[in-house]
């Protein structure tokens, strides 16, 4: 249970994207068109199923308050947490190289088909984000870890597929000439993230507050306006799609 | 500017505006939408980067012609993230409250891509001067657009302005709240920042017709 919790929750409410805007700079960059932006996914969800779990152990055995312990008694008062910017990014660049080896001498066809981003990988903020909220929020045991990992991976994949899509659709539509291009997508992308804002009450059935909505007082002004962008998105998309059509 | 000759000052002053690391070269937008919510976070975010940034430029030109081309990202991630680490430290000194509010985004500068990108397109070429002055640039020009989306955030969401009630107070209904004025609590929310963005974005082509795109 707490892991289809965890799963759903950072699938959809903890959308990295829309919800803490991690990897906007890939996920900008790299939303041109829907292959590559599948390719760029797939790596994602890889890398992130790989190092956040990695960095769990080194978060949980080495960098913790006290979680030398193991090497003795005396050293039970380290506190070695301001350490773990830099043993993080360092574990994400190894990880992201030796990943690279691996899966070249392994599966060819599909190094060629992730080739080029995964060096990219490395500088990805949602890459080192995973692993700073996996410490921040006290994830508790090494299979949650990697549960979130590959979920918020896949939260990820789902978002930068979405807006590459949308991104080749409204390449026929009648933007106005400063917004083309990047303006656009920016705001695509907030109505995007309004959108996935109404999976908030998943998880508790709607009866409850959720937390990502709790910090805001005027919670059900939000929703209907919610309600309101949502519809004009989707009617939006219908109308993309009619003109491509034609 | 009698300090700086022309070329070093457009170094400094092409980035706040039509050069902008945000809104034209699409760098560093990771870590800096979250915590605009408040124009104080952005302020403080903003000096983070022009810190990091500024130095670490200064140190990467200074190691240019040692670092061996092949294993130069690690060599750049280490630098940024001993810089980052001090930042990070400094405010968890200076102003707990403050460095809990912006929780992972600190550490997240290290992977903002403008600081990648700037070590990779100016600094591994360019001596320390001029790289400190292009990291100082671009460092305030990513500042810039933080500030005035946490500006326009704060004053529209919440009425206030680092913190004041700029607009008076909601509850006992005085200044603009007495004749009916109400927050919009809808721009305290996460995706209120890309639309804002967005905005600045296309006021800022309408301006300048040479930075649409096709």
């Amino acid at each position: 249970m707490e892991h289809i919790e965890l799963f759903f929750k950072s699938i959809f409410i903890d959308n990295m994207v829309f919800a803490t805007f991690l990897g906007m700079c890939s996920y900008l960059a790299v939303s041109k068109k829907v292959s590559t932006a599948v390719g760029l996914g797939a790596a994602v969800i890889f890398v992130l199923a790989v190092t956040v779990p990695i960095n769990w152990l080194l978060d949980q055995y080495i960098l913790r308050d006290g979680a030398l312990v193991w090497l003795g008694e005396e050293y039970a008062s380290y506190d070695l947490g301001f350490l773990s910017f830099i043993l993080f990014i360092a574990t994400i660049a190894t990880m992201v190289q030796l990943v690279e080896i691996v899966v070249e001498k392994f599966s060819p066809s599909l190094y060629n088909s992730l080739g080029i981003f995964l060096p990219l990988i490395a500088v990805n903020c949602a890459i080192l984000g995973g692993s700073l909220f996996m410490q921040s929020r006290e994830i508790p045991t090494l299979g949650l870890a990697l549960n979130y990992g590959v979920s918020s991976g896949i939260g990820w994949f789902l978002a930068i597929v979405a807006i590459a899509a949308i991104r080749e659709k409204i390449r026929y539509s009648n933007v106005p000439a400063p917004l083309r291009g990047l303006g656009i997508t920016f705001i695509i992308t907030g109505l995007m993230a309004i959108g996935f804002m109404s999976f908030g009450g998943m998880l508790t059935g709607g009866d409850e507050e959720t937390p990502s909505l709790d910090s805001n007082p005027e919670n059900l002004g939000i929703k209907a306006e919610q309600i309101q962008e949502v519809n004009t998105e989707t009617v939006q998309t219908v109308d993309v799609s009619t003109i491509t059509k034609q | 500017m009698g300090l700086l000759s022309k070329k070093d000052s457009k170094l400094i002053l092409d980035p706040l505006a039509d050069n902008n690391p945000i809104t034209i070269q699409v760098l560093g937008i990771c870590s800096a939408l979250a915590i605009t919510a408040q124009l104080k976070a952005s302020i403080v975010m903003a000096i983070s980067v022009v810190f990091v940034l500024g130095v670490g430029n200064v140190v990467i030109s200074l190691m240019r012609n040692v670092i061996p081309s092949k294993i130069r990202i690690i060599v750049q991630l280490v630098v940024v993230a001993a810089l980052v680490i001090i930042v990070d430290q400094v405010l968890k000194a200076f102003a707990y409250e403050l460095s809990k509010e912006l929780s992972v985004f600190i550490g997240l500068i290290i992977t903002n891509c403008i600081i990648m990108g700037r070590f990779e397109a100016f600094a591994l070429g360019n001596g320390p001067w001029r790289s400190f002055l292009d990291g100082i640039g671009n460092a305030a020009g990513y500042g810039v657009i933080l500030i005035i989306v946490g500006f326009f955030r704060e004053l529209l969401g919440s009425g206030t302005l680092l913190g004041f009630k700029v607009l008076g107070d909601p509850i006992t209904k005085t200044g603009l709240y007495s004749i009916g004025y109400e927050n919009n609590g809808f721009m305290l929310l996460s995706p209120m920042a890309l639309i804002v963005i967005g905005l600045i974005i296309w006021v800022q082509r309408s301006r300048n017709k040479e930075l649409i795109e096709e």
